[in-house]
Order: C-alpha cells, then structure tokens, then sequence
C-alpha cells in the first residue's frame, strides 16, 4: 500500500493552515484570494481522498467481484 | 494486535477532525472520508483468506461456482453501499444516504434473482406432476 498513515496527518495539517491562511487573507482585506486558497486546498485533499477510494473500490472489485 | 492500531487511528482521526471541523467543516468531511478509506482498505486485505476458504469449500462439495460467485457480489455490493451511505449520512445528507442504500438492496436483489429462479424451479421439479 502505497498511501500510509500520515496522509491523515498532513489532510489535517493542510485544513488547519488553509485555515490559518483564510483567516490571515481575510484580515489583510483580501477576501477573493482566500476563498480561492480555500478551493484549491480542497481539491488537493480532494484528490487524495479520491485516489485512496479508486484503490479501494479496484480492491474490492478483485476480492468480490472477480473482475 | 491490529486491532490495537486501528483503534487508535480512529481516536487520532476523530481528534483531528474535531480540531479542523472549528475552522473549516469541508476539511473535516474529507478527513472523516479518508480515515474511513483507510481503515477499510487496511482490514479488506484480510478477507482473502476467508474467501479462499470459501472456494475451497466450495469446490471440495461440488457446488457450482456461479452461485459463491453471486454471493460475493453481494457481499462486495453490500459493502460498497454501506461504506458509501456511511461517509453520505456523515456528511448529514440522510436522504442521499437512504438512496444509496436503495440502491444497494434493488441490485442485491437482482443479483439473487438467477438462485431464486433455481430454488423455485427446484421446488417444483419435486412436486408430483398433475399436482
């Protein structure tokens, strides 16, 4: 398995900064780009989760589905 | 003692996911998703041995291997759908997570359908004729 524990770590280590940075952006007055950071945290997190979940279901397809 | 680290990297999770649900709740589902994914794919390895198991079985008693195959699948489909309306009903969509487990029971069913046409027609090649 190619994907270990601290995936789990560094999704939260990447919300909390994203966090940080919204929080920080906002302050300065510049709304637009930390809602843009905001997105492009998400998908990052995003296509870590979805690739673990392709692993997953292809898994699950050779144990049960014989494919 | 697996069981042991599993156990802890739900506590950890859980942890982490109520620190960043504060900030942002988006995060938070994703993280919930992912311990989920992993704690899933970690422990669905393990599984191997069981259906090895099974087919041996099943070989060893001459039963036709369409029907352990069907019964895999749905074992594999119900595990699907339960996953996917867990991670669904987390992120507090109850309806989208009722649906989805719809699904799963409607293709169940289908899939029962070629052993239950054998079972009926088991039965009643064993009535009497004219009966």
């Amino acid at each position: 398995m190619d994907i270990d524990v601290s995936a789990i770590f560094q999704i939260a280590g990447i919300g909390i900064i994203i966090a940080m940075i919204h929080t920080l952006l906002k302050q300065m007055g510049k709304e637009e780009v930390a809602h843009w950071v905001t997105v492009i945290g998400f998908v990052v997190v995003l296509f870590m989760v979805v690739r673990l979940l392709n692993d997953l279901f292809q898994e699950i397809k050779t144990i049960f589905l014989f494919q | 003692m697996e069981i042991i680290q599993i156990v802890g990297l739900g506590l950890i999770a859980t942890v982490l996911i109520l620190v960043v649900r504060e900030q942002k709740p988006m995060f938070a589902f994703l993280l919930a998703a992912f311990t989920g994914l992993f704690i899933f794919l970690y422990i669905i390895g393990r599984i191997d041995t069981v259906i090895s198991m099974l087919e041996q079985l099943a070989e060893q008693t001459g039963i036709p291997s369409i029907y352990l195959k069907t019964i895999l699948k749905i074992i594999g489909i119900a595990y699907i759908a339960e996953f996917g309306a867990q991670i669904v009903r987390d992120a507090g969509q109850e309806g989208v997570a009722s649906k989805i487990e719809f699904a799963g029971k409607v293709l169940i069913l289908v899939m029962a359908v070629p052993i239950i046409h054998v079972i009926v027609e088991t039965v009643l090649g064993l009535m009497p004729p004219g009966g």
